[in-house]
């Protein structure tokens, strides 16, 4: 029997939620990241920019503990993604150009699904969906009907449902209009205030800059640029 | 959560989907169906018939497993489920068994129907011969349902994940899964010709068929709970 996943232990709650020191990441023969470093405290929304093919997208991979770190040394939530990436994942939601939703289900159904995973109560996972403004006119509708940014919204309430602390989002705006860029903000606002500390990897730099609270540029595998805090 | 609870969730999850998209109801089973009197329209002869109902069936039950097993597939890679369940750190073993579990209900309710088409296409009946010959027979043809099911169940889950991660996976799963059912496909045929006592076969006979059945079941269902996790990882 699998065993519930271990917590950070509190020394660690109390540092920073994303430690990485110059990291080196490969993918197939390719460097992807050459001597990456990033300290992001818990609560803050950092915004990654950089060219297409720079790393960013290898930079959320391997904080979700989907990528080996070959080289420097690497902490997500006190974990060590050297030797613990099995223990990261529990507590790390990635959202990259897909929902990750059973489009036959309705939106209570899936959140309800992800949220059990971890044991959620069901008043936890009404919490969720109402967090995320999906717990009224939208609960009982099948996800394939929804917009996109509804399903975005959707899938963001499945994150919290399994209490993931990590948000790690890849071009989050991607394919929304107006208005669901406008709701999609508003939800990661409410999220950081509220606790997860969350990555975005964005082209978007004006809308996702105002999110963010701090900026940083990735360049060939490297974080060039660390940024101010607002 | 224990593997086990999570791989409830995952099968009442599956079994919620189908349900609701109704591919089995719609599709499946008029496949299965046809493919049963296809087989009745091909071998348009009543003894011919009463000797191969029972391979024919089985076979109608693996082509309809590519189907489900595709389909089972279908619904976490749509959008990305898949690698949400990877992402959380889902245990590997649950999702495997979960899957594999509404894949066998769905097997045992299509094998229940395609019993059922044989008995009204190829005039099939149950083992009667001696004073328990009913009973035995009946006793024989459910535990070869049940072992069968599972075996293939496993089979499909594991292959089925193992050919998600590709391009080309519709090509490739029939490739993959028919050479590893082909013990299934024949210990399943033998056994129930010994429960419906095809070619003078009798009950006992089919005992060590449904013990093949069952080992095959144990080691898929053992080697791909554990091999499932690094499958879908690569």
């Amino acid at each position: 029997m699998m065993s519930p996943a271990p917590s950070p232990s509190s020394a660690t709650v109390d540092g920073p939620v994303i430690a990485l020191d110059d990291v080196v990441a490969v993918l197939g023969q390719f460097p992807a990241l050459a001597g990456a470093s990033l300290t992001v405290e818990r609560g803050e929304i950092v915004l990654l920019r950089g060219p297409n093919g720079a790393g960013k997208t290898t930079l959320l991979r391997l904080c979700a503990g989907l990528l080996p770190v070959e080289r420097g040394t690497a902490t997500i939530l006190g974990f060590d993604l050297s030797t613990q990436r099995e223990l990261v994942r529990p507590h790390v939601g990635l959202l990259g150009h897909q929902n990750g939703l059973y489009l036959d289900l309705s939106v209570r159904e899936n959140v309800n699904f992800w949220g059990r995973t971890v044991g959620a109560s069901t008043d936890e996972i009404h919490a969720a969906m109402a967090r995320m403004g999906v717990a009224e006119r939208l609960a009982d509708i099948p996800c394939r009907k929804l917009s996109a940014g509804q399903k975005r919204r959707t899938s963001l309430a499945c994150l919290v449902a399994r209490r993931a602390q990590v948000w790690l989002l890849d071009e989050p705006h991607a394919g929304l209009d107006a208005t669901g860029r406008d709701e999609l903000d508003a939800t990661l606002a409410q999220a950081a205030g509220s606790g997860a500390t969350i990555l975005v990897a964005s082209h978007e730099l004006e809308r996702a800059g105002n999110l963010a609270t701090r900026s940083v540029e990735v360049i060939a595998g490297q974080v060039t640029a660390l940024g101010d805090r607002k | 959560m224990s593997t086990w609870k999570v791989a409830c969730l995952i099968a009442v999850k599956d079994l919620r989907v189908e349900r609701r998209s109704k591919i089995v109801t719609n599709q499946v089973l008029p496949f299965a169906g046809i493919t049963m009197v296809s087989f009745a329209f091909a071998l348009d002869k009543q003894n011919v018939l009463d000797t191969v109902a029972p391979g024919l069936i089985w076979l109608a039950t693996t082509f309809s497993l590519l189907i489900l097993v595709q389909r089972s597939f279908s619904i976490e890679t749509d959008d990305g489920a898949l690698d949400a369940m990877r992402v959380a750190g889902i245990d590997a073993r649950a999702i495997f068994l979960g899957k594999a579990m509404a894949l066998a209900v769905q097997l045992l309710v299509l094998e229940i129907l395609l019993l059922f088409a044989a008995v009204v296409f190829y005039g099939e009946s149950i083992q009667s011969s001696g004073a328990q010959g009913p009973v035995l027979a009946v006793v024989l043809l459910v535990t070869t349902l049940v072992s069968a099911t599972c075996g293939l169940a496993a089979v499909g889950t594991l292959y089925g994940g193992l050919a998600a991660g590709f391009k080309g996976s519709e090509t490739l799963l029939p490739l993959l899964t028919l050479p590893a059912v082909a013990p299934v496909l024949i210990g399943a045929t033998k056994a129930v010709e010994s429960a419906v006592g095809t070619a003078g076969a009798v009950v006992s006979e089919g005992w060590q068929w449904v013990g093949l059945l069952a080992v095959f079941a144990v080691a898929f269902g053992i080697g791909g709970a554990l091999a499932f996790g690094p499958l879908i990882d690569e």
